[in-house]
């Protein structure tokens, strides 16, 4: 890309006005569309394995065997899909998952925003070694977190339940959920708050009515972050289930010496809900209230 | 609507050893409006705040029609109250902002909607109600957070340097609007500013601040006229007043670098017993005149900064090695490097203790 191909004046310059000069022009176009590139190709490297995970578990068991392999969906089968549903453990792991993740969601989210309100608004002793404490969950592995865990929810009769993948779970997304929701309380103006306490709130009134409610784009941005962490997260559940599997750790677990079709049909049920949950959350992350929040 | 009593607030801020207030007392009859005028760190917005009950006094009393709110909560105070932000929610609309107040009073549907429709008519708000704040401009945001304030009702309005944040055309145009609608309203209000030409215009009492005390209280004729000392006289006033070292001789006259002119009989009389005092003279720029040089009663003086503002001219003036500002008609013609001679009128002249720069009268 050569610059200078568009510097040919429309206009003869008169009286030796200098000649405009459009290079500059062009160097913003080509950063424009080179920008655009990166954009496409990095969409591409998202969605290229999504795409084939999904093609190759919308085909028939047999067309997978073929060579090469067809980029377009021309022999539509629910039959993988279906053999996958049906096999042991991978409904109840489904719905262990969606419980997990929810439940998860919900705990994090209840603790974790007063938690980053307290630490965007009150200047409470300790509060410097409580957020590096909050680091400090994340430092650990989360086998270091779980055998330990595991432990003590067999010593407590939690062993093998949907709660104890949900405690944590919200362990591991409450260090995100607070620093998140505290970076966008600090940006809630002490003013607005104020005024809603002139105008007849009491403080938690305040907080719910007010405060919240333009906290909604960082606490969307936790929930995403919090339900795809907790969808995704295997080596803890797997550790902490035996029965009560959720579906990554149940995919896991019968990865070795299962078809090559099962794998890309759980590899597309896992994706799937997340996607889902994300494209619901999206709307909540920008353009709210006639402004688009960056 | 309510009178405001405040009886010797202090009040120190967390991590600061300083008074951010200083034993301050001030009664606001009801009806009035009362400006609260400083520079900033004087005190007057934490005063404003623990009135709104936004912060407590660590001692002393605040009482609003007669019942005491110095602990209150703000939402049990019956008061309303515009920010220097705005402030506005900007996730409500318009219409649900200027509601919030009453909705949270739990006001009857109708009356709410009657009274929006009424306070969004005075400011001219009515086309934009379904609009979110970050639709409109910061002008039409302040409207916005007017309507909210007038529409409650309240005891008192306060406001929180409410025209600061906006740009000096419409600060002028929004500021005899509000002039206008307080007025109407006749509601006790409590105004925080450190815009003197504010305070001034809009106000029926001021209240000047300087660190944590209130310096001065009077009406805004007699706080620009007889400022109650040196530091009033020079934060009121564009050009602020002149400060100028004189002395009272013995003889009864008055000496400013090294000429003389007539002092005032009760200042020559404590000279006569004393043998002549040093004293602060202050005079503003609009009542020194220039006259003939050498004629009588006149200081000679020299031009040195000629100013034309358009409605005057203001020029910087040296005498005897001090320098003032003096306001003239911009129809007298002078250039800088004139020789020219000044006469002060007297009933201007303004003095002060050296020492304690407090004004001195009869």
């Amino acid at each position: 890309m050569s610059h200078a191909t568009t510097s040919k004046a429309t206009t003869p310059a008169s009286r030796g006005e200098p000649e405009v000069d459009r290079r500059p022009l062009a160097r913003r176009r080509r950063n424009r569309i080179l920008l655009q590139a990166a954009c496409i190709l990095i969409t591409l490297f998202m969605a290229v394995p999504i795409y084939l995970i999904a093609l190759a578990a919308m085909s028939s068991r047999q067309s997978l065997q073929k060579f090469p392999l067809s980029f377009i969906p021309d022999n539509f089968s629910t039959e993988t899909m279906q053999t996958f549903l049906q096999s042991t453990g991978i409904l109840g792991g489904l719905i262990n998952s969606v419980q997990v993740g929810v439940f998860t969601l919900v705990l994090s989210l209840v603790i974790g925003v007063p938690a980053g309100y307290a630490v965007a608004r009150f200047a409470f002793r300790g509060r410097d070694p409580y957020q590096l404490f909050l680091l400090f969950t994340r430092a650990l592995p989360i086998v270091v977190l779980s055998v330990p865990l595991a432990q003590l929810f067999l010593q407590t009769g939690l062993y093998d339940s949907v709660l104890a993948v949900v405690l944590l779970h919200t362990a591991l997304a409450l260090p995100t959920t607070i620093l998140i929701t505290a970076s966008v309380f600090l940006g809630v103006p002490r003013d607005v708050e104020e005024a809603a306490r002139i105008f007849g709130c009491s403080p938690v009134q305040a907080f719910l009515k007010v405060v919240m409610p333009m906290a909604v784009p960082g606490i969307a941005a936790a929930s995403i972050f919090t339900f795809v962490m907790s969808w995704n997260e295997v080596l803890g559940a797997s550790i902490l289930t035996l029965n009560q599997r959720t579906l990554p750790a149940q995919v896991l677990s019968s990865l070795a010496e299962s078809p090559l079709a099962y794998r890309f049909a759980g590899g597309f049920l896992l994706v799937v809900p997340a996607l889902v949950f994300i494209f619901f959350m999206r709307r909540y992350l920008t353009n709210m209230w006639g402004s688009t929040i960056r | 609507m309510a009178d405001i009593s405040i009886k010797g607030l202090h009040k120190t801020y967390p991590g600061s050893t300083e008074l951010a207030t200083n034993n301050v007392s001030l009664d606001v009859a009801e009806g009035e409006f009362m400006v609260l005028l400083g520079p900033s760190g004087c005190g007057k917005t934490t005063l404003l705040r623990m009135v709104a009950g936004l912060d407590f006094p660590d001692e002393g009393s605040i009482s609003i029609g007669g019942r005491d709110v110095t602990y209150l909560p703000p939402q049990d105070r019956n008061l309303s109250m515009v920010f220097q932000s705005y402030a506005v929610f900007p996730h409500r609309m318009v219409r649900t902002n200027i509601a919030f107040g009453l909705v949270m009073k739990k006001v009857h549907r109708e009356e709410i909607e009657r009274k929006v429709r009424w306070a969004a008519d005075l400011l001219q708000l009515s086309p934009y109600l379904d609009r979110y704040p970050a639709q409109l401009s910061g002008g039409q945001r302040q409207r916005v957070a007017v309507a909210r304030a007038i529409v409650m009702d309240a005891d008192v309005l306060l406001m929180d340097e409410p025209l600061s944040n906006l740009d000096a055309l419409l600060r002028l145009d929004f500021r005899a609007e509000l002039k206008k609608i307080v007025q109407q309203l006749g509601s006790t209000t409590l105004y925080v500013t450190h815009d003197q030409v504010e305070a001034m215009s809009l106000s029926d009492r001021v209240a000047v601040m300087k660190k944590g005390q209130i310096a001065q209280l009077g009406s805004p004729i007699t706080v620009y006229e007889e400022p109650a000392d040196r530091f009033v006289g020079g934060f009121i006033g564009s050009p602020p007043m002149n400060f100028l070292d004189g002395r009272i001789t013995q003889q009864g006259a008055l000496e400013i670098g090294g000429q003389g002119t007539a002092a005032p009989e009760f200042l020559a009389r404590a000279a006569a017993r004393t043998g002549g005092t040093p004293v602060m003279v202050g005079i503003r720029a609009e009542n020194i005149a220039l006259a003939e040089r050498g004629s009588e009663g006149s200081l000679d003086a020299a031009v040195e900064v000629v100013e034309p503002l358009g409605h005057a001219t203001l020029l910087t003036v040296d005498l005897g090695g001090q320098t003032i500002k003096v306001q003239v008609p911009s129809t007298v013609r002078v250039s800088s490097g004139d020789k020219v001679g000044l006469r002060f009128d007297p009933a201007a002249l303004r003095f002060f203790d050296m020492e304690t720069q407090l004004g001195l009268t009869a």
